[in-house]
C-alpha cells in the first residue's frame, strides 16, 4: 500500500503519463506480450498441432485479397498454417528467448562486472580481458560454432527439442560483456563514494558491501541497458533463425517465419515474410522507444531541449 | 591504567611510482577512556590519514610503514583483516564529513542501521530495530520511528548527521573518530551537532578524536589537542593551555586567524604561504618557510617534540629548545 502510494507520487509515473510515445509504446508492448503469451487461448488455430494443418490450405492470401479465406485472416504459409496464429506463437518464442537471454547476460555480466570493479587489480584485468575476447567474437559466430558443435554431437532432432534453451544460452553467453562493462564502470564510480567507505568503516564484510550497497546504486544503467539488450537479443535470435541456426520451422519464431517465407516472396506470397517482419520491427521499435524513455527518466542529466 | 588508545611512532607512507611519500611522520599520542582529543591542522596535514590509519583503513597506495596502534592494550595495527573488522564499527566508530555521502542513498535508514548491528552482533532484525530506535532517540531526532523507514534524501542535513551519529553509536563503541563532522553543516546546526556529540561522549563515557581545522570547535569540545603540520604533530597538550597560550608559531597563527568577537576591524591574521606538498617538504622544520620567527637552525634540524605532556604540553620548535 505504502509502495503503491510512493509509486503514484513518483516522478517515474508522472513522466510516463506525460510522455505519449512512452505510453503508446507501453500499451503496444503490453498488447503484444499479452497476445503472445495468450496465444493458446486467442489464436484461431494451433500451428503446433499437425493434425489440423492441411497442406491444401498453403499460401492462401490474407482475407481481404482475392482468393482469401475468412478462416485465415492473415493468410497461410507454405505448409498451410494460419499466419496470425503462427506469428503469435512465434512472437511468444521470440520474447521468451529475448528475455531469457537478457536475463542470463545480466546474471553473468553483473556478477563478473561487480567482482571486477570492486576487487580491481589482477581479477579485474583478467575478467575484462575475457570480456574483450568475448566481444571480439560476434554473436553470430559464437552461435554458428556452438550450434554446429551441438548438432554434430546430439543430432538435429535433439537440437530441435532443445532449441529454446540453447538459443538463450548462446545469446546469453555472447553478450554478457555488455553488462560486465557497464556494471564495472558504475561500480568504479560508486566505490569511491563515501558511503562505501563508511560501510567499510562500520566493519561490514566485502560481499555485503558489494551486493547490498553498491549493486542497488548501479541499477539505473543496468535497467537502461536491459531494454536495449532485450531488443538486441530478440534481433539476434531472429537473425540466427533467419540463417537457419535458430528455431526449427516446426516451432517457428518470428525470425524463422521470415526465413521460411523468404523463398516465396518472388512467387507472390509476400505475406509469409512481410507480416512476421512487420511484427518483429514493431516489437523491437516499441521496446527501444520504451528504453529511450527509461534512459531519459533515470538519467536526469540528459536533458532534451 | 591501560590507555584507550595509544599511537606509537606511527609512520604512514604512500607508495607512488616516483617513490614513497611520507604522509605521517612518527605520530605519538595517547587517549584515556572517555577522553576527548582534537586533531587540528590545515588541509593536507595528515589529520584524516591519522584517523584512518588508527582503524587500519588507509586505501592503497597508502600503508602503515612502521609504528603501532594499541587499542585497549591490544595491538590492533597488527590484526588481520577479519579481526580488524570486528573492531571497526564495533569498538571504534567513525563519523565523516558529509552525511549525504556517507549514507547509502538507496537503502532506508532502518536497513542501514539494522545491517550495522547485525554485522557485529547475533541479534534478530526486530531486536536490532529496537536498538536502532533507541539510538535515534538518543540523538534527539524528531519522530525517530518514522525515520527508520525513510531514505537519506528525505532528511535534512542536520538530521542526516544525527542519523550518522546514531549509527556510530549502535554498537556502543568506546572510541569515536569524527572526521570533520560539522564541516558540511551550517553554523547553527554545527553547534547543535557538536553539543550532541559532547553530551553523548560524556554520557556514554566514550573517547573522541575530533579531526577538524576549526580550533573554535575543538576548544569547546575537547580536553586535549594535537596540532599537525605536514605529517607531524607540532604541538600537543591540554586544550586550555594550547588555546590560551599557544607556543608553536603555527598554532599561534591558527589561533590568530580565528575571528574574535568584538576585536574590532582590520584584516584577520593569516599565515603566509601554503602547507608544503608532501613531495617537497622543506628540510629542517617543515614550517620554517612560513614562520616569521625562523632561525638558521630551523632550516637544518627538524625539531623534536619535548616538554611536559601533562601540564603545559609538548611543542616541536627550536624557539623553545634553546632556552633549555
Amino acid at each position: 500500500m505504502r509502495l503503491w502510494k510512493q509509486f503514484r507520487g513518483s516522478y517515474f509515473l508522472y513522466s510516463f503519463l506525460h510522455d505519449p510515445v512512452a505510453m503508446g509504446s507501453f500499451i503496444i508492448l503490453t498488447l503484444l506480450t499479452l497476445s503472445a503469451f495468450g496465444a493458446p487461448v486467442i489464436a484461431p488455430h494451433d500451428p503446433y498441432d499437425t493434425t489440423t494443418i492441411n497442406i491444401m490450405d498453403s499460401e492462401i492470401p490474407p482475407m481481404w485479397m482475392e482468393n482469401g479465406d475468412q478462416n485465415f485472416s492473415l493468410g497461410t504459409d507454405a505448409q498451410g498454417r494460419d499466419m496470425l496464429s503462427t506469428m503469435l506463437y512465434g512472437m511468444r518464442i521470440s520474447l521468451i528467448i529475448g528475455v531469457g537471454a537478457t536475463f542470463l547476460q545480466a546474471v553473468i555480466g553483473i556478477v563478473l562486472g561487480l567482482i571486477a570493479g570492486y576487487k580491481g587489480g589482477k581479477i579485474d584485468n583478467f575478467l575484462m580481458r575475457m570480456a574483450d575476447v568475448q566481444l571480439s567474437f560476434s554473436t553470430l559466430m559464437v552461435a554458428i560454432f556452438l550450434s554446429a558443435i551441438f548438432q554434430a554431437i546430439f543430432g538435429v532432432a535433439a537440437f530441435e527439442s532443445m532449441a529454446v534453451p540453447f538459443l538463450v544460452l548462446v545469446i546469453g553467453i555472447a553478450e554478457w560483456p555488455q553488462y560486465a562493462r557497464t556494471v564495472r564502470a558504475s561500480v568504479l564510480a560508486e566505490k569511491k563514494k563515501e558511503y562505501v567507505e563508511a560501510a567499510r568503516v562500520m566493519g561490514l564484510p566485502a560481499n555485503r558491501i558489494m551486493w547490498r550497497h553498491i549493486l542497488p546504486n548501479t541499477m539505473s544503467p543496468i535497467l537502461v541497458l536491459s531494454t536495449v539488450q532485450v531488443a538486441h537479443a530478440i534481433m539476434s535470435e531472429a537473425a540466427l533463425s533467419f540463417l537457419g541456426l535458430g528455431m526449427p520451422i516446426t516451432k517457428p519464431s518470428l525470425g524463422s517465419l521470415i526465413n521460411s517465407g523468404f523463398d516465396y516472396i518472388f512467387s507472390g506470397s509476400w505475406w509469409i515474410t512481410m507480416f512476421p517482419g512487420f511484427l518483429l520491427v514493431l516489437l523491437i521499435l516499441v521496446i527501444n522507444l520504451l528504453g529511450d524513455w527509461v534512459q531519459d527518466v533515470l538519467n536526469p542529466k540528459l536533458y532534451k531541449g | 591504567m591501560t590507555h584507550l588508545l595509544e599511537v606509537q611512532d606511527l609512520v604512514v607512507k604512500f607508495g607512488l611510482r616516483s617513490g614513497d611519500l611520507t604522509a605521517l611522520n612518527g605520530i605519538n599520542f595517547t587517549l584515556n577512556p572517555g577522553e576527548r582529543m582534537g586533531l587540528v591542522g590545515e588541509s593536507g596535514a595528515g589529520k584524516s590519514v591519522a584517523g584512518f590509519s588508527i582503524i587500519n583503513l588507509i586505501s592503497r597506495p597508502g600503508f602503515i610503514a612502521s609504528g603501532r596502534v594499541l587499542f585497549e592494550g591490544e595491538e590492533i595495527s597488527a590484526y588481520p583483516l577479519e579481526q580488524m573488522r570486528g573492531i571497526r564499527g564495533n569498538r571504534i566508530s567513525m563519523i565523516f564529513q558529509d552525511p549525504m555521502m556517507t549514507l547509502n542513498p538507496v537503502l532506508t535508514i532502518g536497513t542501514q542501521m539494522v545491517e550495522t548491528i547485525q554485522a557485529h552482533n547475533q541479534v534478530s532484525a526486530a531486536h536490532a530495530r529496537e536498538i536502532a530506535l533507541e539510538k535515534l532517540q538518543k540523538v534527539y531526532i524528531s519522530s525517530p520511528g518514522k525515520r527508520l523507514g525513510q531514505y537519506p534524501h528525505e532528511l535534512s542535513g542536520g538530521m542526516r548527521q544525527r542519523v550518522v551519529i546514531a549509527i556510530s553509536l549502535l554498537t556502543n563503541p568506546s572510541l569515536i573518530i569524527a572526521d570533520e563532522p560539522t564541516t558540511a553543516l551550517d553554523v547553527t546546526i554545527q553547534a547543535e551537532v557538536m553539543a550532541l556529540l559532547l553530551e553523548l561522549c560524556k554520557h556514554e563515557h566514550m573517547g573522541l578524536i575530533l579531526i577538524t581545522h576549526d580550533l573554535g570547535v575543538v576548544s569547546q569540545v575537547t580536553e586535549k589537542i594535537a596540532v599537525m603540520y605536514a605529517g607531524r604533530i607540532v604541538e600537543q597538550g591540554p586544550t586550555t593551555d594550547i588555546v590560551t597560550n599557544p607556543r608553536h608559531p603555527y598554532t599561534k597563527g591558527l589561533i590568530q586567524a580565528l575571528p574574535q568577537g568584538g576585536s574590532g576591524r582590520g584584516r584577520l591574521h593569516q599565515i603566509p604561504g601554503m602547507m608544503p606538498n608532501l613531495t617537497s617538504i622543506p628540510p629542517g622544520c617543515a614550517f620554517h618557510p612560513r614562520c616569521e620567527q625562523a632561525m638558521d637552525i630551523c632550516r637544518r634540524e627538524t625539531p623534536r617534540l619535548f616538554g611536559d605532556a601533562e601540564h603545559s604540553g609538548l611543542v616541536a620548535c627550536h624557539l623553545y629548545s634553546q632556552s633549555r
